[in-house]
């Protein structure tokens, strides 16, 4: 398929025959990338095997309620989770119902945190309010000693909303606020908004070149973020100043061209809003190549010192057969050696000949290298991308009137992950659902398996190697 | 090891000298300027936020988008000048041909005990982390706000100041209360980015509580989204030692 477009809607199934149809592909190798119930009782379900999408339409069950997925399919341990506490639907036999944003407010009323009878075993807990300048959540650990036993994470303090605010009014004017359902991936979620509009409206963008690189100088900048925070968590400070002020160099030029240092107002449906005039693309890449080679010295001796290898090799553990069976994405499976990215399979300029990097150990080291080797390899498609003009006036069209009735669905992988972006229109135009997927929804669980084991003070350097979003989960 | 000394030579000094008078990119939208004669309706229509009205355009609600600018570039530009920060709600209004901003933003000064010392807690509460990003950048290597012997403190019990980052969701509000109430005084209360001074692009979302920002006394108003580490330390520093 080309990514984005919009899709045919198929046939409406009945609830049975709908969840029957998703076991079916399920047991035939394809995961679920989402799963959830619009305001006219209809029921979605999108998959995918490789590059393969699979789109499910069906009733709501009457009985709302369906047998659940999740103790044969863990990957839809979350998604029926949603599906519960925004529809109401009951997935009878789920392992464990809890909330997973409480729209309806009060975080603790009625809900019991996994607890231990055992004397031997204590609990320590952890936020909302953390430490440090970071997102709220609250992570609950089952310790014998200093050793995690059990972390149960129950996150929703980032709730804002945002869903229903995308679906009021003209879908073609959220640009902004597309931007702001994680700052850290303001580039990553507005292109699969504005893949979206463009889908929906059949306006095909200008200045694609100028997205890839803003994409990849997000992507370049988040990983250096995440280097520098997990260099400071084993007390490897010169590693995190470097790194620290490396990052500074790259978001300073996705500042010069355009203003904001998350290049924010950056991109708009149809297009982008700032061009990158020759000179200044040559001034980018002069400085940038400077700056590729500081952070190869930088990580090549923060990644081959005792020091650090010490911390990071064999600690927080996620293997390829848990990755997959709970439909981990981005960092998380690429680390564990599953070749998973949407440049790949959904790719948005497929004129770049494009090979994922992938790690095989699955732990600390494995996701700190591959992140390395993708800020490496991002460069390159930066520099062979601003080799050319890239300021040829427009930089973008007017989306163009908005199709009823139509289904679109847009992808992109983010520093963390594949974002995927999905909307129907209704017959008048207006926005009957969006749908916005963070990778970090499916991939929190991959940090409550992989601390299992691990000595609680190892917890701070697992949470930053996976770097998940809260706001990007919350919403 | 060869790899490390020469990584660190290469780095050099990157601590900017003064993060007070320091040149930012032309790029940045910083402190707006309405021409005279704007057509501030036609403004209002196109931003998003409603930050344009009668009065001119308010800083506690833009979001910086550029958008009335690229629509109108005679009424509307953004100087590269990052001293948004304010102690008041009303002198966050630009009006039109208003040219003194930032002269008199601030005239409030922490009392004499803060002059080299002051401890922030943040409480992150419903944004997009961009400010949370932005104001953890404030203590690294390049703006080292440290300098001023302003730091960020794990515990609320050490903190002089609450610094407040997003919108307030209806799922934090005890949490960001309970900080609030283990802050020992004096304490001052400062908001940091469009969501935690209007609720930004969230304003208009049924989860946000405004409650807490808007029955509070508040200290400083930094705008922006995010707010920059430069509007962040400019507006503190100037809260503590005056200009
Ligand atoms: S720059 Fe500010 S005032 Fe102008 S449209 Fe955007 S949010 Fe509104
Ligand atoms: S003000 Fe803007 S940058 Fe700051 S938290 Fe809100 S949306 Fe994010």
């Amino acid at each position: 398929m080309t990514n984005p477009s919009c899709l045919e809607l198929p046939a409406r199934l009945n609830s049975v025959a709908f969840f029957e149809q998703i076991r079916k592909l399920c047991q035939n190798g394809y995961s679920p990338m989402t799963l959830f119930g619009s305001k006219n009782r209809q029921l979605f379900c999108l998959l995918h095997q490789g590059a393969e999408l699979k789109l499910l339409n069906g009733d709501f069950p009457s009985t709302l309620s369906f047998p659940s997925l999740s103790p044969q399919f863990p990957s839809f341990q979350i998604l029926e989770r949603e599906l519960y506490e925004e529809q109401g639907l009951v997935p009878i036999g789920h392992p464990w119902l809890k909330p997973v944003r409480h729209p309806r407010g009060d975080i603790y009323e009625g809900y019991e945190f996994f607890a231990s009878q055992s004397s031997a075993l204590h609990e320590v807990g952890v936020g909302p309010v953390h430490a440090g300048v970071i997102e709220p959540g609250h992570f609950r650990f089952t310790c014998r000693g200093e050793i995690v036993e059990y972390l149960e994470i129950q996150l929703g303090y980032q709730h804002r909303g945002i869903i229903r605010i995308f679906e009021q009014d003209d879908i073609r004017d959220k640009v902004s606020l597309a931007e702001c359902i994680a700052g850290d991936t303001a580039i990553g979620h507005a292109l699969a908004y504005c893949g979206i509009v463009e889908a929906l409206t059949a306006t095909p963008p200008l200045g694609v070149r100028i997205r890839i690189i803003a994409l990849e100088l997000e992507r370049i900048a988040m990983h250096l973020a995440v280097l520098s925070a997990l260099a400071g968590d084993v007390a490897y400070l010169l590693g995190q100043n470097l790194l620290a002020a490396l990052r500074t160099e790259v978001i300073n030029t996705t500042l010069s061209i355009c203003g904001s240092r998350f290049g924010k107002r950056w991109l708009c449906p149809g297009g982008v809003n700032y061009g990158i005039p020759m000179a200044l693309a040559q001034g980018i890449v002069s400085n940038l190549k400077k700056t590729q080679n500081r952070i190869r010295l930088s990580c090549e001796a923060m990644l081959s010192e005792p020091s650090v290898l010490s911390r990071f090799d064999d600690t927080g553990k996620v293997t390829a057969p848990i990755a997959s069976e709970y439909g981990f994405t981005g960092i998380v499976a690429k680390a564990a050696g599953l070749k998973l990215d949407s440049r790949v399979d959904f790719p948005l300029y497929p004129q770049i000949d494009f090979i994922p990097c992938t790690e095989c150990s699955g732990d600390v080291y494995a996701r700190a290298q591959l992140r390395y080797l993708e800020i490496m390899q991002s460069f390159d498609i930066l520099f062979m991308l601003l080799k050319e003009p890239l300021d040829t006036k427009p930089l973008s069209q007017k989306p163009k009137e908005i199709k009823p009735d139509s289904l679109a669905i847009s992808i992109v992988e983010g520093y963390r992950g594949r974002i995927l972006h999905l909307a129907k229109t209704a017959g008048d135009g207006s926005t009957e659902f969006y749908r916005i997927v963070d990778p970090s929804l499916v991939n929190w669980q991959a940090l409550a398996i992989a601390v299992r084991g691990e000595g609680i003070s190892d917890f701070p350097l697992c949470n930053k190697s996976f770097d998940l979003s809260y706001c990007g989960s919350d919403l | 090891m060869f790899e490390l000394l020469k990584a660190r030579i290469l780095h050099g000094y990157q601590a900017i000298p003064d993060p007070l008078k320091a040149k930012i990119n032309q790029a940045f939208p910083g402190v707006p300027r309405l021409s005279a004669g704007a057509d501030l309706a036609a403004l209002a229509k196109c931003c998003p936020v409603n930050a344009i009205s009668d009065s001119g355009l308010d800083l506690g609600r833009c979001i910086f988008c550029g958008k009335c600018q690229r629509l109108d570039p005679e009424a509307v530009s953004f100087e590269a000048d990052f001293r948004l920060a304010a102690d008041s709600r009303e002198k966050l209004i630009i009006r039109p041909g208003q040219q003194d901003y930032p002269e008199t933003s601030i005239q409030t000064r922490l009392p004499r005990q803060f002059r080299r010392s002051f401890a922030l807690r943040n409480v992150s509460a419903a944004g997009c982390n961009a400010c949370e990003l932005e104001l953890g950048a404030c203590s690294n290597v390049n703006f080292d706000m440290g300098r001023y012997g302003i730091e960020v403190v794990a515990s609320p019990r050490h903190a002089d100041a609450l610094i407040l980052t997003g919108p307030i969701s209806q799922n934090m509000e005890a949490a960001l209360y309970s900080t609030w109430d283990a802050i020992p005084g004096p304490r001052f209360l400062i908001l940091s980015g469009a969501c935690a001074i209007s609720g930004g692009i969230f304003a208009e979302s049924d989860k946000i509580r405004r409650s807490f920002a808007s029955k509070l006394t508040v200290t400083l108003y930094i705008p922006g989204c995010p707010a920059h580490p430069l509007s962040i330390i400019h507006g503190l520093v100037t809260l503590m030692r005056g200009r």
